[in-house]
């Protein structure tokens, strides 16, 4: 090829990763602000949501579509993140929550996104009556909705653990649960609570658009974990600190991927250009796995000993190839380690190589969180409280984001299934320590920030 | 100027180059670049070329390009250039 030019062999190498290691760009998510659609009449409020929300996004999923042809890259899913409802919603009573559930449900299938995000509330420091009465209709409005997701930040490192609200969202995800037993549950899969929540994540279910963040936004949720797989699986016996490089370089090129086409839809659309979360995103589909990279670096089932170390290499390189790559990088950024999305680690899980204590401990150091477990459908919401509790702590006292998403599958024990079906999955049902914790977590209040935070 | 790729994949025979470079006449595409090699016994072709002419929308001229490529018994992608700048260059 004349200088200049791309090469035959850049053009392959990209190429195979599509084919071969399922490169896709996971989500392009608009966010879009709410704060102009505030109101003291729930109907006026209601309206001002659903006609910006259908104004803005009108031609989005058709940019999305034709950018993803033209470069030949796949883009999973279109999705769109709002200002956290309870910023919009000062005042409304339980019967107008879910009835704006309904709106934005409407306002998704109208604009043909996949999902809408942003139901939810930031209630750290405390809540206020409507913030509760927010939380509590949360199980109503996923069993009665397909797209909507919702999210509750409960903790910061500035400002403690809330337990009021960690006891609340415990009851949010039995519910939610509940309500739709007769698809394992599936209304608790689109329900994260947070610790430090970032506010340009694009990703559901805990995508939301923060209030820090403009009129409406690109953010660009990469994937990947296949071509990062492909990448360690060639490099048998190199030493960590090339590996480290190797995965590097992976990263490096599938965030240039992400931004390249997110500007491109940004630009097309006349929006600005948010953040690139350069998360590692698994799916069902074999080889597009995390645990299957921890694997590739030697270790036989993801899991056991050397699990965490591999982990910890494997995020940070991640994220400093993706830093290299962009200016705008944001959101989660690091490996993902869903149980029922990643079909390898529910394999581990159903073998017992993975279980809650384990992946409690790998979330120190990755990106996200106790993501998309299936738990025995009798467990307390004391005990489900206790863990978020213990997650959210591991966030705080770390000054990182950490995550829960569970789900306690009606009628089921551990050794049964649970099936979701889609990018969702399916998990085996996970065993949860038994025995009483609730004169712990029914003390109540907020467990204090750490002593670091105190740093102004 | 609007440069895109396309890459051209399958088994070896008479006329993938005549067949893909006639469309390309006809639809007002230059060609700026031709290179070619068997990787793993599959023929492989990319050409970079210029669709700033184009009579039609990207994604219809990409419709006939897969479409004769089907014809050919090949398999054809088209993108824009820009994306392996991206990945591949610092």
């Amino acid at each position: 090829m004349k200088r200049g030019f791309v090469s035959l062999n850049e053009i392959m190498e990209t190429i195979e990763m599509v084919r071969k290691e399922k490169l896709d760009i996971r989500t392009i998510t608009l966010g879009i602000s709410l704060l102009d659609c505030c109101g003291r009449d729930p109907k006026e409020v209601m309206e001002r949501v659903y006609n910006k929300i259908v104004k803005v996004a009108s031609k989005f999923v058709d940019v999305v579509r034709e950018v993803e042809e033209e470069y030949g890259i796949p883009i999973v899913n279109a999705r769109i993140s709002l200002t956290p409802i309870s910023l919009v919603s000062a005042g409304f009573d339980e019967g107008a929550f879910v009835e704006l559930g309904r709106v934005l449900e409407l306002a998704a299938n109208e604009v043909k996104v996949d999902f809408i995000g942003g139901y939810g509330a930031l209630v750290e420091k405390g809540m206020t009556p409507w913030e509760e009465r927010l939380i509590s209709v949360i199980p109503y409005v996923l069993s009665s909705t397909e797209k909507v997701c919702s999210f509750v930040n409960v903790a910061s490192t500035k400002a403690g653990i809330n337990i009021d609200a960690v006891l609340l969202c415990a009851k949010v995800i039995k519910r939610s649960a509940e309500l739709t037993s007769s698809r394992d549950g599936i209304g608790a899969t689109k329900f994260v609570v947070f610790a430090n929540a970032p506010s340009d994540n694009p990703f559901m279910a805990g995508a939301f658009h923060g209030v820090q963040e403009g009129e409406t936004t690109i953010n660009v949720g990469v994937s990947g974990p296949g071509v990062i797989r492909a990448v360690v699986e060639d490099l048998r016996g190199m030493d960590f600190r090339n590996l480290a490089n190797e995965i590097k370089r992976a990263a490096f090129k599938i965030t240039a991927a992400g931004e390249l086409l997110g500007k491109e839809i940004a630009r097309r659309l006349g929006v600005t250009f948010g953040i690139v979360d350069l998360s590692l995103a698994p799916t069902p589909n074999p080889g597009d796995s995390v645990a299957e990279i921890i694997e590739a670096m030697g270790i036989e089932r993801c899991g056991l000993p050397g699990t965490i170390a591999a982990l910890a290499l494997l995020n940070d390189a991640v994220k400093k190839g993706g830093v290299m790559a962009s200016s705008s990088v944001g959101g989660l950024s690091g490996a993902f380690i869903p149980v029922s999305e990643d079909a390898e680690m529910a394999r581990c899980a159903l073998e017992g190589s993975i279980n809650i204590g384990k992946l409690k401990a790998m979330t120190c150091v990755c990106s996200v969180g106790l993501d998309m477990i299936a738990i025995p459908g009798d467990t307390p919401i004391e005990v489900i409280a206790c863990i978020i509790a213990d997650e959210m702590a591991i966030g705080v006292f770390n000054s990182k984001t950490t995550a829960v998403r569970l789900v306690p599958v009606p009628g089921k024990k551990v050794g049964d299934k649970a099936h979701w079906g889609g990018l969702m999955g399916e998990a085996p049902i996970i065993g949860v320590d038994s025995g009483r914790v609730d004169a712990f977590i029914m003390r109540g209040g907020r467990i204090p920030p750490p002593l670091f935070s105190f740093n102004n | 100027m609007s440069r895109a790729v396309i890459t051209v994949m399958g088994v070896d025979r008479v006329g993938i180059v005549a067949g893909i470079s006639s469309l390309l006449a006809q639809y007002n595409v230059n060609i700026e670049d031709i290179s070619q090699t068997i990787m793993q016994g599959i023929f492989v072709m990319a050409m970079i070329v210029n669709v700033s002419q184009l009579p039609c929308s990207f994604s219809e001229f990409k419709k006939a390009l897969e479409e004769r490529g089907k014809e050919l018994g090949v398999e054809v992608w088209l993108q824009r250039e820009e994306i392996f700048r991206a990945m591949h260059r610092v």
